[in-house]
């Protein structure tokens, strides 16, 4: 791997024009990648997910370099309908197309960063990777004041006209004061066996509200890793939906930083899974000030031999005191081969808290099932219904009408 | 200043600090092959034992000490141990505890553990552990009359070598962690017990643990095999002299049950836990293992931690036979500067297996205390259901509790729960109880002893008391 990825990384930045020092840097990252490698279940945050051989088993050998250079083609059949929302397009890792249409122009700034690149504090051998291959990367400001009218997706796509194995992604966004974002990732995989790597920083600002929603809902052979950093100021609130699918393994890590007093954190997802797919969700919330908040739900629905995995923290500061958090966990397993992971972890410094997090996992529950059908239901129906509630809780929690509804009717849950 | 407070004021100090003055024989200092020969040589055992120690010894070479625990500490100098000291007395062991060195039953009186005849009212059998030989093992003929085993394990090698060949390190392998491995090599004494088919153990069974000399780790052995239908309740209780230095105590604890036994092990840890500016105290780092290896068996783990400057260890189950049950109740206490990071594996490998964890950590002062389990239930484990709940009390904004459990699922027919909560005595339970006229510290002990109740509940007794005396003496001068 290591003469691909030399290789590669001299190709990428021969088409960028970069300063001696940002190549210098990137050669850093680059040279610690390779000294670490892909993160295997030797560490701890990877002690369920041994992600070096999930890529060797599913993709083999990577290649780095994407050619930059050549557009593709927007297919307009993938755009959600009946939804009037802001686009940006990626294809194949490039940004196609970023369009504001529904909004006022002044209020947004969009700013290519491609140039500079900024460190991630909570740093594993993926942000290396990033770090070394992004080639392209913007900043999406919002002003002062401006809540956005319509929803912003952002499309995640691959087709079969993709160059190389990875592809590595890298957004920043800043909520100025009083503003607030409605962001929906919605991912669109058309190639085979791809390891995407996806990197968000967000940083919100007094009052900011940032709503998040992550969907990957359909059937795919890539690896996907999607990290998301939210460093949050005073009252601000960040709401983060997971949907987690259709990938064949797919790791979404959420790192949360309450930094400003009564600033609060709602992490919510579903793993849906079945054949042999393999999903993690971690988050880790950092209450650093005092009367912070975060609350969390995750539930899993697990068929055939799907494995799903959730790993939550709750970290409170010795400053934080009067914190709030809470978390839950989740997971029905329907087949025996089915299994399901949890580490729910507390590490409390405070003493005035209140800190919970509970976790169960199981079958359905037979006396249910009994009840339906004693009241003229078939086995299937009655499975389908105490499903359906299951996971109908999560998805009441989002906040959002619109939002809800598009992604319920995407899942196909009833109400 | 009523009674109570005189009590508190005389128990503030570590009560059993004090250190017996003894002429001692010791290993040379140092580990080395050389150095568990000297060990095996001196307990006069048979080659196999030996065989068993190098085995592990050439295992522990190879190792690394472990560094994933939450409370860090300085590095151990393996080699600045002596690995073997006991009381020059005891090199030709008394026939009888009239022929015991008087300081030596002097020491264990003080430390209110009454050895001598006249004085075992309370019908407990006990094995005294001084440093690292057995001094004493009381009731012995009532129990042999039943055909109970309970002896020193040094004495079991000799006279029941087919138990212990068979059982030795079939929980614990040799081959296991650092501590353990280490432990197989250089352990000293310990009790081993053996409940012959369908008897119930008639009265409770108890070791109590005490290291004197300085500078030395005390690496005990235990070995519990209760056959089948049998039934034994065991405590384990411990002390050492203040010291500046920080002392290592190893211990590996096996017990094996067999179809439709049951065993209950209890543990009262009070180990130095070091001064207020957590200088010198234990390094507690136990390897508890139970396997319940028939059907219908049962383990239960009680254990209230309250000393050590350092606990680290997790008693755990393995349910291997059907329809067996594990439990584990835990109180743990940190104060000052202490540190725990303890909690209990629930290994679930047969079906219809139960097990059940309730742990209740209490940290004050600058202490820092880490709840760490797993439960992992395997495919085969049908039907099988866990429970855990876990809560942690803090007092004071300079102390830490932490939950870190892993919880593993296989089967589709198998149910987890698992609990955490983390809080502080509210307001409103203080302000209740000092408004009824309790001052805050009665208020706190009260409030916690009923946080702990659960647990408590599980202790015989004799030792419940004591424990419930030893809560609020471990959380004196945190309120306020």
């Amino acid at each position: 791997m290591k003469e691909q990825l030399h290789k590669d990384f001299d190709n990428s930045i021969k088409n960028l024009s970069l300063s001696q020092k940002d190549i210098e840097i990137k050669k850093f990252c680059l040279d610690n990648f390779i000294d670490k490698g892909f993160p295997n279940r030797k560490e701890e945050d990877w002690k369920f997910s041994d992600l070096n051989q999930i890529i060797k088993k599913n993709i083999g050998e990577l290649s780095f370099y994407n050619d930059q250079a050549s557009t593709n083609k927007v297919d307009t059949s993938v755009f959600v309908d009946g939804l009037e929302h802001n686009k940006i397009v990626f294809i194949n890792g490039r940004i196609e197309k970023i369009e504001f249409e529904y909004e006022k122009k002044d209020q947004i700034e969009i700013i290519d960063q491609s140039e500079t690149i900024n460190e991630f504090k909570n740093s594993n051998s993926l942000s290396d990777l990033n770090n070394a291959f992004t080639n392209k990367s913007f900043k999406i400001l919002v002003k002062k004041g401006y809540q956005l009218v319509k929803p912003l997706i952002i499309y995640h796509t691959t087709n079969s006209k993709i160059w190389s194995k990875n592809i590595n992604l890298r957004l920043n966004f800043e909520l100025d004061k009083d503003s607030s974002l409605r962001l929906i990732d919605l991912f669109n995989d058309k190639s085979e066996k791809n390891f995407l790597n996806i990197f968000y920083n967000f940083e919100l600002k007094e009052n900011a509200v940032l709503k998040n929603y992550k969907v990957d809902k359909f059937d795919n052979k890539n690896i996907k890793y999607s990290f998301n950093n939210i460093d949050q100021e005073k009252n601000s609130i960040s709401e983060t939906f997971i949907l987690s699918s259709g990938s064949n393994f797919s790791k979404n890590e959420i790192n949360c930083n309450l930094n400003g007093v009564y600033s609060s954190a709602f992490v919510n997802g579903v793993f849906s899974l079945n054949n042999d797919k393999h999903h993690e969700i971690r988050s880790i919330i950092n209450h650093l000030t005092e009367n912070t908040k975060s609350y969390q739900l995750i539930k899993s629905v697990l068929d055939e031999s799907s494995k799903a995995v959730y790993q939550g923290k709750i970290f409170v500061n010795s400053d934080a005191q009067k914190t709030d958090g809470y978390q839950l966990s989740k997971a029905i397993l329907l087949n025996k081969e089915s299994e399901f992971n949890a580490k729910p972890e507390l590490e409390i410094y405070a003493d005035d808290v209140k800190c919970t997090h509970g976790s169960a996992s199981g079958s359905l529950n037979e006396d249910s099932i009994f009840y339906l059908m004693s009241r003229g239901l078939s086995y299937q129906q009655s499975r389908e219904l105490l499903i359906n509630g299951f996971l109908l809780d999560v998805v009441e929690k989002i906040t959002d009408s619109e939002i809800k509804n598009l992604i319920k009717n995407m899942i196909g849950i009833k109400e | 200043m009523d009674n109570r407070q005189k009590e508190i004021n005389n128990l503030k100090d570590y009560k059993y600090g004090f250190s017996t003055d003894i002429e001692n024989v010791q290993a040379p200092k140092g580990l080395n092959e050389d150095v568990i020969k000297f060990i095996s040589n001196i307990k006069k055992e048979p080659a196999w034992m030996l065989e068993f120690r190098l085995k592990a010894f050439e295992r522990f070479k190879v190792l690394n000490e472990p560094d994933w625990q939450k409370p860090k500490f300085p590095k151990i100098d393996y080699q600045d141990l002596y690995y073997y000291s006991a009381p020059k007395s005891m090199k030709e062991k008394p026939k009888s505890l009239d022929e015991l060195d008087p300081k030596l039953l002097e020491t264990y009186k003080k430390l209110g553990i009454p050895l001598q005849e006249q004085a075992r009212l309370n019908g407990i059998a006990v094995d005294a552990v001084f440093d690292s030989v057995s001094v004493a093992t009381t009731f012995k003929d009532e129990l042999t009359k039943q055909g109970i085993i309970f002896c020193p394990i040094s004495e079991a090698i000799q006279n029941h070598p087919e138990l212990v060949k068979k059982y030795l390190g079939s929980v614990i392998p040799t081959s296991d962690h650092f501590f353990a491995t280490l432990n197989s090599a250089v352990f000293t004494d310990g009790s081993f017990v053996y409940i012959p088919e369908g008897v119930r153990c008639p009265m409770e069974l108890s070791t109590y643990f005490r290291i004197n000399a300085a500078n030395t780790g005390q690496f005990e052995r235990t070995l519990i095999i209760a056959d089948k239908g049998s039934y034994v309740s065991y405590l384990e209780g411990c002390t050492a002299p203040m010291r500046d230095e920080n002392q290592l105590h190893a211990a590996n604890v096996e017990l094996v049950a067999l179809d439709d036994a049951e065993i209950k092990y209890s543990t009262v840890q009070n180990w130095y836990p070091g001064d207020k500016d957590g200088k010198g105290g234990i390094y507690n780092f136990v390897t508890k293992r139970g396997l319940c290896k028939g059907k219908n068996s049962k383990i239960s783990w009680t254990q209230v931690e309250t000393g050590s400057a350092i606990t680290w260890k997790y008693p755990s189950c393995i349910l291997k036979g059907d329809n067996s049950v594990g439990e584990f109740y835990s109180i743990a206490i940190t104060n000052n500067h202490q540190k725990a990071d303890t909690g209990t594996k629930m290994i679930h490998l047969g079906k219809n297996t139960k097990s059940k964890i309730i742990s209740k950590g209490i940290s004050a002062g600058s202490s820092d205390m880490t709840y760490r389990g797993l439960v992992d239930i395997s495919s085969k484990a049908k039907n099988s259901t866990n429970y855990t709940q876990c809560d942690s009390l803090l007092m004071g904004n300079k102390c830490g509790a932490h939950t870190v459990p892993y919880i593993k699922n296989k089967n589709s027919e198998s149910n987890i729960a698992h609990e955490a909560t983390t809080s502080k005595i509210s307001e409103e339970q203080l302000h209740y109880c000092q408004q009824r006229g309790l001052n805050p510290e009665e208020a706190v002990g009260l409030i916690v002893n009923g946080f702990c109740k659960e647990v408590l509940q599980q202790l015989p007794m004799e030792f419940a008391v004591e424990a419930q005396k030893l809560v609020g003496i471990s959380l004196e001068g945190s309120v306020g």
